[in-house]
Order: C-alpha cells, then sequence, then structure tokens
C-alpha cells in the first residue's frame, strides 16, 4: 500500500479513527506522519505518540516484516485472553498479565515510545519494601566500584560494610 | 444533586488564584495513573468488576490520611445528566473519556477543585491535580500525598521493571503525565511557533490544544505535556517539561518586548479592536471569541488595558464553551442560538468588570 499522503513511499503507518460511529482510515508513511505531527499543533488529526501507537505496536523486533505473523495471534494473555495481535490493534493491555503475557515482544515497543525499558520511578511504600532495598544495594555497589577505582579505600570500607549489613537485611527476608 | 456544585460556576476556587509566572500560565497540571491488583483494567472489566473497582476505590475516601488532604465529594456519572457531564469536562474536572465511555464510572472532586479522582477512566484509578499558574511540583506533590493515601488502603499492579501497569502503554513505569497549560499569543504573532514545536516534540514531550488529544489549539492556549513515562524518574519528568516550559515562557517574553518595541501602535490597534467587538458584538462563533479573549488577556498582560480584571477573562474562557452557555441559558441550544448568546454573555461580563 502507497502512502496516502507523498504517494510515493510504502504506507507503514494505519490508523482507524472513529467518530461517533463514523469509520474514517489512514494510510501514511513515517516521514510524513512525522511532518504532519510537527507542523499541526494538537490538530484533530491527533497525530501524537499516542495515536501513533498502533502503528509501532506492529514493529517486528527481528525487522523482517509485520508482527500480526501467525505465531503473534496465537500469544494470548491466559488471565484476561487478549491476544497479542488484538493489542497490536487496540494498543491497550486488557489486564496487568499481559504484561508477563507478552513479555518477550514489549522491550523494542518500550525502547521507541519511552527510550527505556526499565522503571526507576516512585515505588508503592506498603508492598514495594524489597524493590527499594534492591535498589539501595545496586546503588552502593557502584558507589563501592567507584571508590576503588578512584583508590578512597577508607570510603569504600564503610560502603562494603553497608552493603553486608544490606545484604543480612534481604536474606533475613 | 452533589454534581450541581461542581457545574455551577465557571471558575474553580483555585482558578482564583494567582501562581507564579501566570501572566503566561494559566495552570499546571499532573495526572497519575494506577490499577488494582488481579483485575482486569476497565476496557475488559465485566460490569460486576468495575462495580467492585468503583467500591473498593471509594472507599479510600473514608480513610482519615484522606479528610486530612481535604474535603472530597464523590459523583457517580450514572447520576450526572449529559450537560453536567460536558459541564466537568469544559471545566477539566473529568476526561472526555470518563464523561463519555466509562462503566460505574466515578469522580472525587476535592472542595476547592484542585484535585479530582477519576475512577474507572482508562485505567482504575486516574488522580488528577491542578494548580494555577506555573506550579508543576507543588501538583505533583499533591497527587503523590493523595497516590499514598490510596496505596496503603489497596493492592495496586506494580511490577518491579515495569512499574506501575496501565492499560496504555504510553502510561507504564511512573504513569504520571505532567503538562502546563501555556498562553503564547507573541509567538503566534511572529509566527515563531512552527520552529519552537519540532524542537519540543525532540525533547520527548507533545504539544496539544487546550483540550488534549485531538483538539485544536484554541485563543493561543497551548498544552505542552510529557510523553515518556519510563526510565525517568517523576522528578526527571517534572524537571524536564519544567525546564522546557521555562525556555518556552522566557522565549513568549521576548516575543511580547519584540512586539512592544517594534509596532506598538498596531498590538495596541489590535488589543483595542477585539475588546471593542467583545464589548459590542451581537454574534460570536467560539473561535473568534477564543481569539479576541487571547488580545485582551495580552492587552491586560502588557499594561495596555487596566479596567478588565483577569479573573473575568479566565471565566469568560470557560463559560463561552457550549456545555456552559447552554447550562447558564438552562436548555440545548443550537449554533446560532449559541453565537448570539455568547455575545451577550460577554458583553455582559465585561461590562459589569
Amino acid at each position: 500500500m502507497v502512502c496516502q499522503e507523498c504517494g510515493k513511499k510504502p504506507a507503514t503507518l494505519h490508523f482507524t479513527k472513529i467518530v461517533n460511529g463514523e469509520k474514517t482510515e489512514f494510510h501514511i508513511c513515517e516521514s510524513c506522519a512525522r511532518e504532519k505531527g510537527e507542523l499541526i499543533p494538537g490538530t484533530s488529526n491527533g497525530f501524537s505518540i499516542h495515536s501513533l501507537l498502533s502503528g509501532l505496536l506492529d514493529f517486528d523486533p527481528s525487522g523482517k516484516g509485520s508482527s500480526t505473523s501467525s505465531k503473534a495471534q496465537t500469544i494470548r494473555c491466559d488471565e484476561c485472553g487478549l491476544t497479542y495481535s488484538q493489542f497490536s490493534k487496540i494498543g491497550r493491555f486488557g489486564c496487568s498479565s499481559c504484561y508477563k503475557h507478552f513479555e518477550d515482544r514489549l522491550d523494542p515497543l518500550f525502547k521507541r515510545v519511552h527510550g527505556s525499558t526499565k522503571h526507576i520511578g516512585k515505588i508503592p511504600k506498603r508492598r514495594g519494601g524489597s524493590i527499594q532495598t534492591k535498589r539501595e544495594l545496586e546503588e552502593l555497589k557502584k558507589q563501592l566500584q567507584y571508590r576503588i577505582i578512584h583508590e578512597e579505600f577508607e570510603d569504600a570500607a564503610k560502603i562494603r560494610d553497608q552493603i553486608r549489613e544490606l545484604e543480612k537485611r534481604i536474606s533475613a527476608g | 444533586m452533589e454534581a450541581r456544585k461542581f457545574t455551577e460556576k465557571a471558575l474553580s476556587e483555585w482558578m482564583r488564584g494567582k501562581g507564579p509566572d501566570s501572566d503566561i500560565v494559566i495552570s499546571s497540571r499532573v495526572r497519575i495513573a494506577r490499577n488494582l491488583d488481579n483485575l482486569p483494567f476497565p476496557m475488559l472489566a465485566t460490569n460486576q468488576q468495575s462495580k467492585e473497582i468503583l467500591d473498593r476505590l471509594s472507599q479510600v475516601m473514608q480513610a482519615a490520611e484522606m479528610k486530612e488532604i481535604g474535603n472530597f465529594s464523590e459523583v457517580f456519572l450514572s447520576d450526572m445528566s449529559e450537560l453536567d457531564k460536558r459541564v466537568l469536562v469544559e471545566k477539566h474536572l473529568i476526561s472526555p473519556n470518563l464523561a463519555n465511555e466509562s462503566r460505574n464510572g466515578a469522580v472525587i472532586i476535592s472542595e476547592n477543585e484542585a484535585a479530582s479522582i477519576m475512577i474507572n477512566e482508562e485505567d482504575h484509578l486516574r488522580i488528577q491535580c491542578l494548580y494555577p499558574g506555573f506550579q508543576l511540583e507543588e501538583a505533583w506533590e499533591l497527587a503523590s500525598r493523595i497516590d499514598d493515601v490510596f496505596e496503603e488502603q489497596v493492592d495496586y499492579a506494580f511490577d518491579e521493571v515495569r512499574g506501575y501497569l496501565t492499560s496504555c502503554p504510553t502510561n507504564v513505569g511512573t504513569g504520571i503525565r505532567a503538562s502546563v497549560m501555556i498562553h503564547l499569543p507573541a509567538l503566534v504573532l511572529t509566527q515563531q511557533m512552527n520552529r519552537l514545536l519540532p524542537a519540543i516534540t525532540q525533547v520527548g514531550l507533545a504539544v496539544r490544544g487546550i483540550y488534549g488529544e485531538g483538539s485544536e489549539s484554541i485563543g493561543n492556549l497551548f498544552q505542552i505535556s510529557n510523553q515518556i513515562t519510563l526510565g525517568q524518574s517523576e522528578k526527571e519528568i517534572i524537571d524536564n517539561l519544567h525546564s522546557v516550559a521555562r525556555q518556552i515562557i522566557e522565549h513568549e517574553k521576548a516575543a511580547r518586548e519584540k512586539i512592544m518595541q517594534e509596532s506598538p501602535i498596531r498590538i495596541k490597534d489590535r488589543i483595542r479592536r477585539s475588546l471593542g467587538i467583545l464589548t459590542h458584538a451581537e454574534v460570536m462563533d467560539s473561535k473568534e471569541a477564543s481569539q479576541r479573549l487571547s488580545d485582551v488577556r495580552l492587552g491586560l498582560d502588557l499594561g495596555l488595558i487596566d479596567h478588565v480584571s483577569s479573573d473575568v477573562l479566565n471565566e469568560l474562557i470557560v463559560m463561552s464553551q457550549t456545555g456552559f452557555l447552554q447550562q447558564v441559558y438552562g436548555r440545548k441550544l443550537n449554533t446560532e442560538e449559541r453565537d448570539i448568546y455568547r455575545a451577550a454573555l460577554i458583553r455582559d461580563k465585561l461590562s459589569k468588570s
């Protein structure tokens, strides 16, 4: 399919917009989408990252073409029943377990949308105690490396003791 | 009815406060998306499940910690008229999505309307805090405080690697969407927006019209928000938006100065003409109203007009929208009626101010 805008490049992004029951479809190439999105602020075209999402979900990490292959269609969330192929069409997860069931395919998607795959922000206080401790441990280990490289051995020894203390706490549960 | 108290007045109490940089930044907003563990997201939840979600989240309102934050009232979407819903959308207290598509949807609103907590929107829980002027950190702190109260009472869907799990992959991680609504008439007038917009999108931020995605930018009002929610801490996200918005504010100030230096008569003429039209026109469509009100706001900020209060301008921006007009006149209005009533309302409010 050729891009509706330039009529030259192949259309790689496909949108279906339903407003008041009226369905419109767009098929455009990435460079036209980018141009539209940047030149027209907040227009009803909705060419924001959010609406480009279903185009992104169709992204195959192997680079061999569209991910709506038969294999992708068979991946299904055991919990809510959503298939990966449905997910890539609607751009929404059905439940939190979808994150586990689609895990293998999510890294490239998150990388494209967020430039990252790992959360480093807030942690729920009540349930996240051990995660917080693990994060502290990682941070201390980094600091230890830094002190050793810079030959600040007195500080390094202090940090080593802190690490031991934390590890004891973690193994004690 | 409970909804009435939020739909009667055009201005939320917080809007009457003057925030920092309020000559350019209208408001700062932070919303965070959260979901309960072990229940499908609203899109796939059964009626029974979405009822359960509503019940469990509504209960948190009774928590002592919640009462320390403020006085909250809960309104169920099923109890509201279409018009009331529309008015709440126009006041930014609920999203169009909650108004139109939610099942067992509800909103918990604080007395001063600075905090609104949506239940069964795209995610189970969306906590939104709005502050006047440029106060992103303050909005984040309040939202996070409310988040802590909920987290104390219910189990969130959270994953060590992915963070807070959300219905849409664009919200995963921190679940935070921070935004500022800014008035940029001088950048639009000097045609600098076209150069600025690509730069803003390149640093992971988005620019939209004031009613969020898919809406037109009206009256030179733009909403700038973060797009990235994963791999950055909340503080980094807020700081990044803050520093970009700060630069835009400085550009706008410079553009305003330049206009005043280079063509003071032209800008004064434009602003006074707009004021003249607003105070005398018999018919006024919403696009023209927004543009003229934007001119008058600029005139006020530049000190070229002094007998109009910014409260009245804020009020008119909200009140001249369809939902509010219908509310004021107590019935459904067709386009022509709306344009006539809008002109009358603006004349009336401006003559009294």
